[in-house]
């Protein structure tokens, strides 16, 4: 590896870290935007337009995450007399870290660089799937050491939940991953990309889809799974003593690991950059235009289909953050722990035996295990909900009268 | 450069280490021992074993210290209590097993000048998790099966204690 190895290795990094910071910041305007529209509001619709004849406003709002960052860096920034100093200032960074290296291991689509290499994904490991597992799972401790040094109760409150809910639902999550990897039989993300075709992953993982899709919400503490922030009991939970650019790095850093599960399960189960006819029209221009071309067209249709997917995915959590109230401690506790563990155990045999039965890529073991996973989460949803709130958590007492 | 990228690794885990006994903060100590966990696992990758790697991490770095983190904050238990040990000679019978070890070390350095094996002079891929599975499940199938047992049988423990008290 000679030093220009290196340094173009340096640049896709930023240019790595710049775009998932950019698509934060736009994340944030897409949900205030749409959260809005849920809810019979506008929105922020004013920052920066472009003014069009007969007073029409075009992209109204595009400059409002420049504005929100403006706004926080201009702010004191504060670190309470009480608060661990070091830890407290050290907690914002191990937040940011996972969130941005996690998506090192994501095939954002394929652009080949002409030597067996691939210009979109960054690292091409062979227990790529694990390493997804292993830094979803240090993430949590951005928030738990955050609770802890702010020296304040409410911080630590959030703190703790956070720490319970990641453990409890990092099972559920691995096993729906466990799956992806015993269907394609491979840990290499760019191996389970390519070996999902045309019929992607979601039709016969289907039931592990949904796992991973509500434990993924849970991981990265998202609404509904948000107790860890639930600004009705805790202030803010973990960043509440936080301001100006520590606050904004916790902000940043829980809406990039919103987006990058959205990534991982665009990529595990909806065929990440694949699209049907993106591989038929390479193939035309390379005969007509050459490689170089052929490839640099390949890298921006599978990199569009990729986000285009993301997208559709990320429209889905606003969606469940408009729609779904706040769960209780006891209801995320028994999800988690009595209907996704047991059901990602299930996922996991059901995969085992159709691959011992069935031949590989046999497409009826796909539908049928599409329509058991469909089967299986219509019964579950429908039952399995706590009849009775557990003792000593019921907030009203029912002999008190109305 | 081998040895520059072996020695930061290592370095960073013996500092972490000892940082973690000396921290007198229940969770500073937590937070050294995340260091030190962090610092093996690159040694694993230095050894051409991305697995082990990832396992390292997800099982230690990420489940292990999580609790520990959980029960520290949740007792509230950060700050050492100077209650005296039970056993006045726990320390000085450490410090002497401490040395015995760095003095059997050292002897065989000394005794074997060259002859010392290298970690791991094997194959690309010796690593690889269907080599461990393989390895794991016909060489090793028995301390495996021993291992998951002690485990099982610490989580019936746990089901037991729980249905005793209510």
């Amino acid at each position: 590896m000679t030093w220009l190895d290196i340094l173009i290795l340096l640049v896709r990094c930023l240019v790595l870290a710049l775009a998932s910071a950019t698509l934060f910041a736009y994340f944030t305007l897409f949900e205030r935007r749409l959260l809005a529209k849920f809810q019979h509001r506008i929105g922020p619709n004013r920052a920066g337009y472009i003014p069009l004849p007969g007073g029409k406003k075009l992209f109204g709002g595009w400059l409002q995450p420049a504005a929100d960052a403006v706004k926080l860096f201009l702010k004191e920034d504060v670190v309470p007399a009480m608060a661990d100093k070091w830890v407290y200032i050290m907690a914002p960074g191990f937040a940011v870290v996972p969130a941005l290296i996690i998506w090192v291991a994501i095939p954002l689509g394929t652009w080949p660089d002409g030597m067996g290499g691939n210009w979109l994904h960054y690292a091409p490991i062979d227990v790529g799937v694990l390493y997804l597992l292993a830094v979803t799972s240090i993430g949590v401790y951005g928030i738990a050491i955050a609770g802890w040094a702010s020296n304040n109760k409410y911080s630590m409150i959030g703190g703790v939940r956070a720490s319970a809910q990641v453990i409890s639902y990092e099972l559920a999550l691995g096993f729906a991953i466990l799956a992806v990897v015993m269907q394609n039989s491979t840990f290499r993300t760019e191996e389970i990309v390519t070996s999902q075709g045309l019929i992607w992953n979601i039709i016969p993982q289907f039931l592990g889809f949904i796992i991973f899709l509500i434990a993924s919400t849970a991981e990265v503490v998202r609404s509904p799974f948000d107790l860890v922030e639930a600004e009705q009991e805790l202030v803010g939970g973990y960043n509440t003593e936080y301001g100006s650019m520590k606050f904004a790095l916790f902000f940043m850093s829980e809406y990039i690991k919103l987006i990058a599960m959205n990534a991982i399960a665009v990529t595990l189960f909806l065929g990440g950059g694949n699209f049907p006819g993106i591989d038929t029209l390479v193939a035309a221009i390379k005969t007509s235009n050459g490689d170089t071309i052929a490839y640099a067209v390949q890298g921006a249709l599978t990199l569009g289909a990729f986000l285009l997917k993301t997208t559709a995915l990320s429209f889905l959590s606003v969606w469940v953050r408009a729609s779904v109230p706040r769960v209780r401690y006891d209801q995320l506790m028994h999800l988690g722990w009595k209907v996704l563990l047991p059901l990602g155990l299930f996922n996991v045999v059901m995969t085992a035996v159709f691959g011992v039965l069935f031949p590989a890529d046999s497409l009826i073991a796909k539908i049928i295990m599409c329509v058991v996973g469909v089967i299986v989460v219509v019964i579950v949803s429908a039952t399995a909900t706590p009849k009775h709130a557990k003792r000593g958590v019921t907030l009203v007492n029912p002999s008190a009268g109305n | 450069m081998d040895l520059l990228l072996f020695g930061i690794p290592a370095l960073v885990a013996i500092v972490g280490a000892i940082a973690m006994l000396l921290s007198r903060n229940a969770v500073h100590s937590a937070l050294y021992l995340l260091l030190n966990f962090a610092a093996i696992s690159v040694l694993y990758l230095l050894l051409q074993a991305p697995f082990l790697f990832a396992t390292q991490l997800i099982i230690y770095a990420g489940a292990i210290i999580v609790l520990f983190l959980f029960v520290v904050m949740l007792l509230g238990a950060e700050r050492d209590e100077q209650t005296p040990h039970a056993n006045p000679w726990q320390n000085r019978g450490a410090i002497v097993g401490g040395v015995l070890l760095l003095v059997e070390l050292a002897l065989l350095y000394v005794n074997n000048p060259g002859t010392i094996p290298i970690a791991a002079n094997l194959d690309d891929g010796f690593a690889a998790p269907t080599e461990i599975a393989k390895a794991l499940f016909t060489t090793h199938l028995l301390p495996f099966e021993i291992a998951s047992f002690v485990l099982l049988t610490a989580l019936i423990g746990v089901v037991v204690l729980h249905q005793r008290r209510s």
